[in-house]
C-alpha cells in the first residue's frame, strides 16, 4: 500500500466534511472516488495534497506520515494535485503553466524532457505552446492542468473532476489519457468524479463516499455490477 | 518647437520616476493585495540610507545600490513582521479588508517620525552624479539636463532588467503565478509566503531608486516631511491606477503618461498647478476610468 489513510477527520469551520475516513490505495492503482455532492470527495483530495489541514487521523504516503504537511512540500514528495475546475493560471502561457509545474525541480535537463513528454501525450498543447492559457478550450485547459501536474514528476496524482463541463467526446479522451498515464508512468491515481460510470470504467478500484465516510470499496467492475451502487450513483 | 521637446523630455524623466514608484505599488498590490501608502515612507527611509552612503563614500553610484538594498531589506522586514501578523489578526469582520491598508497609513506616519528623530527635521543634501544644468541647443538653454538624461536611461535599464526578471526567470514565473493563482502556485511547489516577501523586497528596491532620483531630480534636498515624497506617493499611485493596478507594463505607461501630462500642464497652463495637477488627474482618472486606462485584462500579461 503506498497510500494509507486512517481515521481521517477534516472540518470546514464547524462542519465535519470528512468523518473518521480510512482508505488504502496500492501502488500503481487507479482509484475512482465517487459519491454525491457534499460527500467529501474534494475535501479528501485537498487534505491529501496539503491544501486543507486534517483535524485528526493519519495519512501515510510511501511509509511516511504526511498529515498536516504543506502543499508546497508534498509536491516535492511526488504528490501532484489537479484541483477542481481546470487548474491552470489563465494569465500565463501554456509553456509557462507547464514550466510552473517543474519550478521546484533542480534537474533542468530532465525537466525539459518532461516538457517534451507532456507535449507528445497532448500534442494540442504543443500547437498552442505560446498562447495564453485562457484562450484554450475547456478540454485543452484540462489537458494543460494534467500536463502541469505531470511536470512535477508525480508518483501520486490527485485529479478532481477532470470531466467537469466538457463535451462527452472530450471526456472520453481525457479519461483515456488518464488511464494511459497511469499505465505508462506507473502512477497511483485518485480520480474524483461526478461522472461515476466514466471513472469506474477506467479505474482499478472504486471507493464510494457518503457524508464524509466510505460506504463501499471494491474492484471498479464489481461496483459497476452492484445493484445498490448502480441505483444510487450510476442512475440505472 | 524646442519648448515642446523640452516639455516632453522633462515629462518623460519625471514620468520614469513615477513609473518606478508605480511599479513598487503594483508589486505590493499583486503579492499581498494591499495598497501600500507607506511606500513613500519606505522610499524616504531608503533615500536616507543612500544619503548615509553618500556621506561616507561620496559616490552616487554606490549610494544607489545601498539605498536599494536597504529599501529591499526594510520592505521584506515590514512584510514579515508587520503585515503577516496584521492580516492574521484582522482576518474577519468588516475591517478585515481595509485594516492592512489603513495600517500602512499609520506606518507612513511612524516611518516619517522615526526618520526625523534619527536625521533631524532640517534638510540634508544628495548631489546627483551629473549636472542638472540644462543642455544648450542653438543658444537656447533647455531644462532637460545631463542628469535628467542619465535618470531616464537608468530608469529604462532598470525596467528592462525587471521585465527580464519577470518574463525569463523562474523567480519571475513564481512571482506571477503567486499573484494570479496562489493555490496553483503552491500545488506546483512555490513557497508563496517567501515569494510575497520577495515581491515586497523588489518593491522596496524600486521605491528606493524612485526616492533617490526624485531627490536629485528636484533640488537635491531631503527632509522627513519632504513634499517631493508626498508627490511621489500620489503620482506613483495615480500611475499605478492609470495602468490598471495589476500590470507592470501598465504602471510604466501610466507613469510616463502622467509625467508628460503634468509637464504640459505646468508649461502651457500654469506652474502654480504643480501641487494640484496630480491630485486633479487622480480624481479625473477615478471618475472616468476606475479600472485603469490600459484595462486590467490586456495588462495582466506581465
Amino acid at each position: 500500500m503506498s497510500l494509507n489513510v486512517s481515521n481521517l477527520t477534516v472540518h470546514h469551520g464547524a462542519i465535519c466534511a470528512i468523518n473518521q475516513l480510512s482508505i488504502a490505495v496500492p501502488t500503481g492503482k487507479l482509484a475512482a472516488i465517487i459519491g454525491s455532492n457534499g460527500a467529501g470527495k474534494t475535501t479528501l483530495l485537498r487534505t491529501l495534497s496539503g491544501l486543507n489541514k486534517p483535524t485528526s487521523g493519519t495519512i501515510n504516503w510511501m511509509g511516511e506520515s504526511i498529515s498536516g504537511v504543506k502543499a508546497e512540500k508534498l509536491v516535492r514528495k511526488g504528490i501532484s494535485h489537479v484541483s477542481e475546475g481546470k487548474s491552470v493560471v489563465p494569465e500565463l502561457s501554456v509553456r509557462e503553466n507547464l514550466l510552473l509545474g517543474a519550478i521546484w525541480r533542480k534537474d533542468n535537463k530532465e525537466a525539459k524532457q518532461s516538457l517534451e513528454e507532456v507535449i507528445s501525450i497532448f500534442p494540442r498543447l504543443g500547437e498552442r505552446i505560446e498562447q495564453r492559457s485562457d484562450t484554450l478550450s475547456g478540454g485543452e485547459r484540462q489537458m494543460l492542468a494534467i500536463g502541469r501536474a505531470i511536470m512535477s514528476k508525480p508518483k501520486l496524482l490527485l485529479l478532481d473532476e477532470p470531466s467537469l463541463g466538457l463535451a462527452p467526446l472530450v471526456v472520453e479522451q481525457i479519461f483515456q489519457s488518464i488511464r494511459d498515464l497511469a499505465n505508462n508512468m506507473q502512477l497511483t491515481v485518485l480520480l474524483v468524479e461526478q461522472n461515476a460510470m466514466g471513472a469506474l470504467k477506467i479505474a482499478d478500484l472504486g471507493i464510494v463516499l457518503n457524508l464524509g465516510k466510505v460506504v463501499a470499496v471494491n474492484h471498479a467492475q464489481a461496483l459497476i455490477d452492484d445493484p445498490a451502487v448502480r441505483a444510487a450513483y450510476l442512475g440505472y | 518647437m524646442i519648448q515642446l521637446l523640452n516639455t516632453v523630455l522633462i515629462g518623460i524623466t519625471a514620468g520614469g520616476i513615477y513609473s518606478l514608484m508605480a511599479i513598487s505599488m503594483v508589486l505590493v498590490w499583486r503579492s499581498t493585495r494591499v495598497i501600500n501608502f507607506a511606500q513613500a515612507g519606505m522610499a524616504l527611509l531608503s533615500t536616507y540610507f543612500g544619503y548615509e552612503a553618500m556621506v561616507r563614500l561620496d559616490s552616487f553610484w554606490i549610494a544607489l545600490p545601498v539605498a536599494m538594498l536597504g529599501g529591499a531589506l526594510f520592505a521584506a522586514l515590514i512584510e514579515v513582521v508587520f503585515m503577516r501578523l496584521l492580516v492574521k489578526h484582522s482576518s474577519s469582520g468588516p475591517i478585515a479588508s481595509v485594516a492592512p491598508i489603513i495600517a500602512t497609513l499609520g506606518l507612513l506616519g511612524v516611518i516619517r517620525a522615526v526618520v526625523s528623530m534619527i536625521w533631524g527635521a532640517q534638510d540634508v543634501r544628495i548631489v546627483g552624479p551629473l549636472s542638472n544644468d540644462g543642455f544648450s541647443v542653438g543658444g537656447e538653454t533647455l531644462v532637460f539636463s545631463p542628469l535628467k538624461l542619465l535618470i531616464l536611461i537608468s530608469v529604462m535599464v532598470l525596467m528592462l532588467l525587471l521585465s527580464l526578471l519577470f518574463q525569463k526567470t523562474n523567480i519571475g514565473l513564481a512571482l506571477r503565478a503567486s499573484a494570479y493563482a496562489p493555490e496553483i502556485a503552491r500545488l506546483s511547489g512555490v513557497k508563496v509566503d517567501l515569494v510575497r516577501t520577495m515581491g515586497w523586497a523588489l518593491a522596496g528596491a524600486a521605491g528606493a531608486v524612485a526616492g533617490m532620483f526624485q531627490t536629485v531630480n528636484g533640488n537635491g534636498n531631503l527632509s522627513p516631511d519632504s513634499i517631493e515624497f508626498s508627490l511621489l506617493l500620489v503620482s506613483g499611485f495615480i500611475a499605478a491606477v492609470i495602468g490598471g493596478l495589476e500590470s507592470l507594463v501598465g504602471a510604466v505607461i501610466g507613469g510616463l503618461l502622467l509625467g508628460i501630462l503634468i509637464s504640459f500642464v505646468l508649461m502651457y497652463i500654469s506652474s502654480a498647478l504643480f501641487f494640484i495637477a496630480p491630485f486633479l488627474i487622480l480624481l479625473v482618472v477615478l471618475f472616468i476610468r476606475p479600472q485603469g486606462i490600459i484595462g486590467a485584462k490586456a495588462g495582466r500579461r506581465a
